[in-house]
């Protein structure tokens, strides 16, 4: 039966070849994975699968390696872009990437960001901006929305004393080495089809050689939101999006020269 | 006061906030959370200091500047967390300010997981940063032991201007037990004539950990090592368990201490005379305790949670005198009480020489398995 | 005296907190307990378990490999743990989840459709309240109105309007599990 319905010509959905067949650890409806198998897609479609080498944060996508099939390493918690460095320092001609979350990339890896960033390290970094930490079970992360509610903010985010959540592309935006910063969304296939885009461009902007690279991806996490996976995206869409507009922050000539 | 069940993290942070603990500062990480979620409402609810810090290095320098101003300070973190607060943690003891540590140690090394584990025995009992100091740690095996160590804690921080750690493991933070809480005590800001408060009629306070004079430098280290052999003469802690007529004797603290609780009735209801000898103190070490015992036990079974840490502290103890033998677990595996009594029945039947090396004997049962 | 209960099934059954109420129910009547969850990623959708132990004196070990009381309140569980009861010990197996007998004839199990009791007393969520009935009519380590007088001091204000139900699904377990237990041989 599945033999007749799947061949060439009517297939419009597979496994792209650089995705793993591993049954995902997130939780359903958490949008992790699409992340994932965008970069799995744009890694395959630039013929670059066997040059890559991925760098998995501490955080939920801990076992990004576990799917996308190729190269990586396990940095500790915040530290991937120094790592990514060290790798690429020594494979100048490889396409190395690392995949972090919010807490990961912006709040105990700052400083590893931004100096990333700052050096023009001819890096792409996969943001992705869930508000919260997701896998220590929902505390408030450096882009917790203010009011919002987490396990360490449990009376919603108090920006007097808790202070206010960072819009990162829009700060290392302002870095001369950067090369192409922009923030997308996971909520509907129109968006999702979007950031594909800016992490083709992205990955181009390091095969070019054209420096730092950075493509935040606003993202579900129903689980530390506490809601279920549908109106997880309608969350984000009407309260994430206002906080953390969607758009270009930064894009080097060169970068816009590359016409993707 | 009422007996309550309460999970080790939050029993731990309301027992701080009891003790009059002022400011908290502390950074997410399993399996400590739940003392720096429930620190998120408690202390605001009393006007006291939490920050939840963007990292474990701000989080303990964060500590290092309130424990400049002589309040009751504390932060809390896990194995990985914890290495990364090294840094703050010497200069902490290299300016000679009081603060508590709570460690919940998980398996390791690296990532590792979230498993129960005693893998940082050495690096928090050792020192961890850089210098020579001496921290305090008291290491609980109950979550009302812990409980009741907490204002202790702050108590020999203050006392000896040093570094007091809570020492327990993901298990005592997750488990829940019927724990009695202490009253509240209220807040006590002494007037140290060493912090800093603004120098409103009197002379300025400096605090630094820098002396480039190194006479000056050597000064200060005896003045912080004078300390310690204070605390070493005054703070030792243990509890022992049917040590009246024991023969054998385990030693081991912490979870592994009270998983051997469980192997020594076991063995003596097979009529095995054993004791247990537990450290809470595992830093001072009581090290002139086991030392008696030497003269009572025909051998010693330490148990760890780790490679054989405290074995190394207890062999100092002992000298070769009597035969030691080691059983450690580890990466997060929680040992069971049937594996220690199979490790004392094993002990009965083929004690050993004293100048046996423990630890490589038990590698060696290890890589049999 | 000790006396150790392991329970285990999906999150979401309610497993930790039918060992909490045993836990506080044993801490009311001046027992020594301890209450062990396992914790970390598995939570996340997977199996959910926890210990129990009771005790008149200090709590060693808060674990133990072969348990004399064991509730799995699903086939996962069932495999995974029916072999680990000790040897004259009893087992309450959820059957509303599980589609075979035990097959151990050297324990005392019964085999219960905690779901359709719990619902026929007022709401299928207290699947877990019905196994706890079930266990303590075969291991006599606390009664019936020791748990129900901890439910009741306990439960969450909120929550306090389920008592009644909560003590009848109780109560139904523990029935059922008098008539229907399979003895040791
Ligand atoms: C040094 C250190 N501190 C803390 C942790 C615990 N920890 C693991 S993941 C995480 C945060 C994850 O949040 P985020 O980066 O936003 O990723 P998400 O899970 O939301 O995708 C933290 C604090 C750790 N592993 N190491
Ligand atoms: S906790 Fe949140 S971020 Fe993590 S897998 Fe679940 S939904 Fe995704
Ligand atoms: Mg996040």
């Amino acid at each position: 039966m599945v033999a007749t319905i799947i061949n060439p010509e009517n297939l419009v959905y597979a496994r792209p070849k650089g995705f793993t067949d591993t049954p995902s650890h997130y939780c359903p409806g958490c949008t992790h994975g699409t992340a994932h198998r965008l970069v799995a897609e744009v890694l395959e479609e630039m013929n670059v699968l066997d040059k890559a080498i991925g760098v998995a944060p501490v955080g939920c996508a801990v076992f990004a390696y576990n799917y996308i099939d190729t190269d990586f390493v396990q940095a500790a918690h915040g530290r991937a872009p120094a790592m990514a460095t060290g790798i690429k320092r020594v494979w100048p001609d490889r396409v190395v990437f690392s995949y972090q979350g919010d807490g990961d990339l912006a709040s105990i890896g700052m400083a590893e960001t931004v100096h990333a960033a700052a050096r023009g390290e001819n890096i792409t970094i996969i943001f992705i901006n869930n508000a919260i930490y997701g896998m220590t079970g929902g505390q408030m992360a450096p882009t917790t929305l203010p009011g919002m509610k987490t396990t360490s903010s449990p009376n919603g985010r108090d920006v007097e004393t808790q202070g206010y959540p960072i819009r990162m592309a829009e700060l290392l935006a302002t870095l001369d080495g950067a090369g192409y910063i922009v923030r997308r969304s996971l909520h509907d296939p129109a968006n999702i089809r979007k950031a594909k885009k800016a992490i083709r461009t992205a990955f181009e902007a390091q095969v070019h050689g054209l420096g730092f690279s950075l493509v935040e991806l606003l993202s579900t996490c129903n689980t530390g939101w506490g809601v279920t996976p549908i109106q997880s995206l309608a969350w984000l869409e009407e309260h994430m999006i206002p906080a953390f507009p969607l758009g270009d922050y930064k894009i080097a000539p060169e970068v816009a020269a590359l016409k993707i | 006061m009422a007996r309550e069940m309460w999970k080790g993290n939050e029993a731990i942070a309301e027992a701080a906030v009891r003790a009059g603990v002022e400011a908290y500062f502390g950074y997410p990480i399993t399996p400590q959370n739940e003392v720096l979620e429930y620190l998120s409402h408690r202390m605001p609810e009393l006007g006291r200091a939490f920050v939840q810090a963007e990292s474990e290095p701000a989080a303990i320098n964060m500590v290092y500047g309130a424990a400049c101003t002589g309040a009751r300070v504390m932060t809390s973190s896990s194995s990985p967390g914890i290495s990364l607060m090294q840094e703050g943690l010497s200069y902490i003891a290299g300016t000679e300010v009081p603060m508590v540590l709570v460690n919940v140690m998980r398996g390791g090394p690296g990532l590792g997981n979230i498993a129960p584990s005693q893998g940082d025995y050495n690096q928090i009992c050792k020192g961890g940063g850089h210098g020579d100091y001496h921290p305090i740690v008291l290491a609980p095996a109950s979550i009302q032991e812990a409980v009741d160590l907490m204002p202790v804690a702050f108590e020999l921080a203050h006392k000896y201007l040093n570094i007091c750690t809570i020492l327990i493991d993901g298990s005592i933070g997750q488990m829940m037990e019927p724990v009695t809480l202490p009253e509240m005590q209220p807040v006590i800001r002494k007037e140290y004539d060493w912090a800093v408060s603004g120098a409103k009629g009197r002379k300025r306070h400096l605090l630094s950990s820098i002396y480039l004079d190194v006479p000056t430098e050597e000064k200060v280290n005896l003045r912080i090592l004078g300390r310690w052999r204070e605390a070493r003469e005054n703070e030792i802690r243990f509890k022992e368990y049917y040590l009246d007529d024991a023969e054998y004797i385990i030693i081991g603290f912490g979870t592994a201490g009270r998983i051997a609780l469980s192997a020594v009735r076991a063995a003596r209801a097979q009529g095995i005379k054993v004791g247990l000898f537990r450290p809470i103190s595992v830093n001072p070490f009581p090290y002139k305790r086991v030392e008696e015992l030497c003269k009572q036990a025909q051998s010693f079974l330490v148990v760890e949670m780790n490679t054989g840490q405290m074995l190394k502290d207890v062999q100092v103890a002992v000298r070769n005198r009597v035969p030691v033998r080691f059983y450690g677990r580890l990466g997060g595996v929680m040992p069971f009480p049937d594996e220690f009594v199979t490790e004392i029945q094993e002990m009965i039947k083929n004690p050993g020489k004293p100048e046996d090396d423990p630890a490589d004997l038990w590698y060696q049962r290890m890589i049999a398995r | 005296m000790q006396t150790e209960v392991f329970l285990a099934g999906f999150g979401g059954q309610g497993v930790m907190f039918a060992g909490q109420v045993l836990s506080y129910a044993a801490m009311d009547i001046g027992k020594e307990v301890t209450w062990i969850p396992s914790y970390g990623p598995e939570m996340r959708g997977g199996t959910a378990n926890c210990t129990v132990v009771i005790a008149d004196e200090e709590i060693g070990s808060p674990l133990v490999q072969d348990p004399p009381a064991v509730i799995v309140m699903n086939l996962p569980s069932l495999d995974k743990y029916e072999p680990t009861v000790k040897p004259g010990g009893v087992l309450i197996v959820n059957s509303s989840m599980v589609d075979r007998d035990v097959t151990r004839s050297d324990i005392t199990w019964v085999s219960i459709p905690c779901n359709e009791i719990a619902e026929e007393a007022g709401d299928k969520r207290m699947a877990n309240i019905v196994a706890t009935g079930a266990l303590l009519a075969l291991l006599p380590v606390l009664t019936l109105e020791d748990v129900e007088s901890a439910l009741k001091a306990h439960m969450p204000g909120r929550h306090k309007h389920l008592l009644p139900k909560n003590v009848e699904a109780l109560k139904r377990g523990a029935e059922y599990a008098k008539k229907n237990a399979r003895k040791a041989k």
